[in-house]
């Protein structure tokens, strides 16, 4: 099949630090894939390379079949960008900003109230940009994102920032285009859920590699019996590394959060042990949760950190 | 219906877009055409009407130093000023108002003081002279030598003690005031605030508004479609071009209505020069806001670039006043080229003949400045 996106062992450096460390990537028309990982991972240095404004220094990217070199203003005719917080022109309205980016496609009127319905902003066509809420900025973002009907969309963290019900707004759109079109997305985010929401592929990358790759279904599959307990105990301070050692399964303690977790296969057989474990040391439990494991656990247990670190 | 093909152009839109986020700026009405007109009819007034010129004397008077009332500056200060009748330490405590009616009236306010709180209100700029008693029952001047004004008061003064400069006496020559337009200070002053309106229009209006856009990451996302890069730079300089002919308009109107003053060369030159420094101007802006992504830096760059001009170039007073080693540095400036240009036009009846040259190496400087600038400009 042909991929609209395809990276080869892709790297970039800045100043010796290495951004993107051998990466590749494929992507299908009408795939959804997430990038997910904390700040520093070395997403939005893959999606500048796939946007054509970063070059690699090794390995190679080609858009719909083609290089950057030599094809640029072809790509940019089949590329939506949406950046995690662009500002538009304070002054012009939602309508004249788009007439402007749909003015370098070659668009007209027509195209611009399609996009003011998709998004949801028809009533605030006339609102100046200065005067739209958060969210408000980011659906006309992914509006003027959409202007072109992109066949391939880069999206850089495009809910970082907003509230739930904006992010879900967005998410609603994204899910409209996933349902009627073919095209395909690359989104960065450091949100598991949204990746979980939006996407069939994700990638879970850290310092600039790939860890581990696949469907939320492929990811998890290895763990899926797994169960996440997350507990608080009412004396906190007792809750030291020492303490938690000798404890019969893995517990990561978050001393800021006062929290910790452990994953356990057997909820019947192994949570009477662990509960035992913790009166023996005089440890009083507070407050109890018990969850399915998440991509975040896996990424915390893949690196040692939490995707929000 | 089939929408015109030029209302889908992007150059229509950019244009549009950036013209719109002048004039839907209010403050763009008061700093771009009602400020530089407040200065024009400020300057104007104060430096074309005959007002009375005042000069503020410190008297210092050490009692153990004065032997008598027979010293001159006694003599002076009870014969000649008029005494004002206020409590002890109250300023002024004298005056005198020499009548000229060529020159204008010159007032000078005698103040008491001591030595220390003389020398203190000297640097604060509240005191022109200071007087007090000399040797050989003379007066004694103490002024800053370097100081134009402060010698201009000791001269008068001097004068006026020693009897010879009364109005209409004395052995003075012959005074013929120049009012003839073109030599008025406001027919100098009037180029020099459309050259300055100009820089610094371009120069904040374009630099620091692309600045603005990089760090706000809309350069990027505005070159992440296929809009052509020339176009939006294009529009971005016809917009600023178009506001910077409105309001030297506007401003021309003005003080021809409030000053009667006139261009006395060819307007077409006036025109080309203008344009040729527009053009100058918003490629040196160009260049200036090729790199940075940062307002701090973009602010520091930009009155760099500004400050040296406005300050050299003489926009409110001639550069001739600089040393003459530092000339003709000055006359290589942009502004100064522009400003020399339109003030030969306006005052001199200067043609294209007399203009090609400047007009020329400014477009050539604008020119070099934008190519410069868009071989080394990031866009993200």
């Amino acid at each position: 099949m042909n991929m609209l996106i395809e990276a080869r062992d892709v790297y970039k450096s800045f100043n010796g630090v290495k951004a993107v460390n051998g990466v590749d990537l494929r992507i299908r028309p009408g795939q959804f894939t997430a990038l997910l990982g904390p700040n520093g991972a070395g997403k939005t240095t893959l999606v500048e390379m796939i946007e054509g404004i970063q070059a690699p220094d090794h390995g190679e990217i080609r858009i719909l079949g083609r290089p950057w070199k030599g094809n640029e203003q072809y790509l940019r005719r089949h590329i939506g960008l949406c950046l995690q917080e662009t500002r538009f022109m304070d002054k012009l309205s939602v309508w004249e900003t788009l007439r402007m980016f749909a003015s370098f496609f070659g668009l007209g009127k027509a195209r611009v109230k399609e996009i003011l319905a998709l998004s949801g902003l028809g009533a605030k066509h006339s609102q100046r940009v200065v005067h739209l809420s958060g969210g408000q900025r980011q659906r006309l973002a992914l509006g003027i994102a959409l202007l072109n009907a992109p066949q391939v969309l880069l999206l850089d963290e495009p809910t970082t920032g907003l509230d739930p019900n904006a992010r879900r707004e967005i998410w609603s759109i994204l899910l409209d285009l996933k349902k009627n079109t073919r095209t395909c997305l690359v989104l960065t985010t450091h949100y598991m859920e949204e990746a979980e929401k939006l996407c069939e592929h994700i990638q879970i990358m850290d310092q600039g590699r790939v860890l581990r790759e696949g469907s939320l279904q492929d990811l998890l599959e290895d763990s899926r019996a797994e169960k996440i307990i997350e507990f608080t105990i009412d004396n906190p301070d007792q809750a030291g590394p020492e303490q938690l050692k000798s404890a019969p399964f893995a517990v990561q303690w978050d001393p800021v959060a006062g929290r910790g977790t452990v994953a356990i296969s057997d909820i019947e057989q192994q949570l009477p042990v662990f509960l035992d474990f913790l009166k023996t040391r005089g440890l009083h439990l507070k407050n109890m949760e018990c969850r399915r494991k998440t991509l975040d656990d896996l990424f915390t247990e893949m690196t040692g950190r939490r995707l929000h670190d | 219906m089939t929408e015109p093909i030029l209302s889908r152009h992007q150059i229509f839109h950019l244009f549009a877009a950036h013209a719109r986020e002048v004039i839907r700026e209010p403050a763009v009405i008061f700093w771009g055409i009602v400020f530089p007109i407040l200065i024009s009819l400020g300057l104007g007034l104060a430096f074309t009407q005959q007002g009375e010129t005042v000069y503020r004397v410190g008297v210092v008077r050490d009692n153990a130093e004065i032997p008598g009332n027979g010293t001159a500056l006694e003599s002076f200060l009870e014969n000649r000023a008029g005494k004002l009748d206020l409590p002890e330490n109250h300023s002024p405590a004298w005056q005198m108002t020499l009548e000229d009616t060529q020159l204008g009236n010159t007032r000078f306010e005698f103040v008491r003081t001591d030595w220390q709180s003389a020398m203190v209100q000297t640097k604060r700029g509240k005191l022109n002279l200071v007087i007090s008693p000399g040797e050989n029952k003379g007066i004694q001047y103490h002024f800053d030598p370097r100081n134009p004004e402060a010698e201009l008061a000791y001269l008068k003064l001097s004068s006026a003690v020693q009897g010879r400069a009364e109005a209409g006496g004395g052995t003075r020559g012959q005074i013929s005031p120049l009012t003839v337009t073109g030599t008025r200070y406001i027919d100098f002053l009037v180029p020099g605030l459309i050259c300055m309106n100009v820089m610094m229009s371009c120069m904040w209006g374009i630099s620091y508004g692309m600045i603005d856009k990089r760090s706000k990451k809309l350069l990027r996302r505005m070159v992440a479609t296929p809009m052509k890069k020339s176009h939006f730079l294009m529009t971005l300089m016809a917009v600023r071009i178009g506001m910077n002919l409105i309001e030297a308009v506007l401003l021309f109107v003005f003080v021809c209505i409030v000053f009667d003053i006139a261009v006395q060369g060819s307007i077409g030159a006036l025109a080309a020069l203008f344009f040729a420094g527009n053009i100058a101007f918003c490629g040196i802006a160009i260049f200036t806001c090729s790199r940075t992504a940062n307002t701090e830096v973009g602010n520091g760059l930009v009155n760099a670039v500004v400050m040296p001009m406005a300050v050299l170039s003489g926009i409110f007073f001639s550069y001739h006043n600089f040393p003459d080693w530092s000339i003709d540095f000055i006359q290589m400036l942009p502004l100064t080229i522009f400003l020399d240009g339109l003030r030969a036009v306006f005052n001199e009846g200067a043609g294209f003949a007399q203009t090609a040259m400047p007009t020329a190496v400014l477009a050539a400087m604008g020119a070099v400045f934008f190519g410069l600038g868009l071989r080394v400009f990031r866009w993200h």
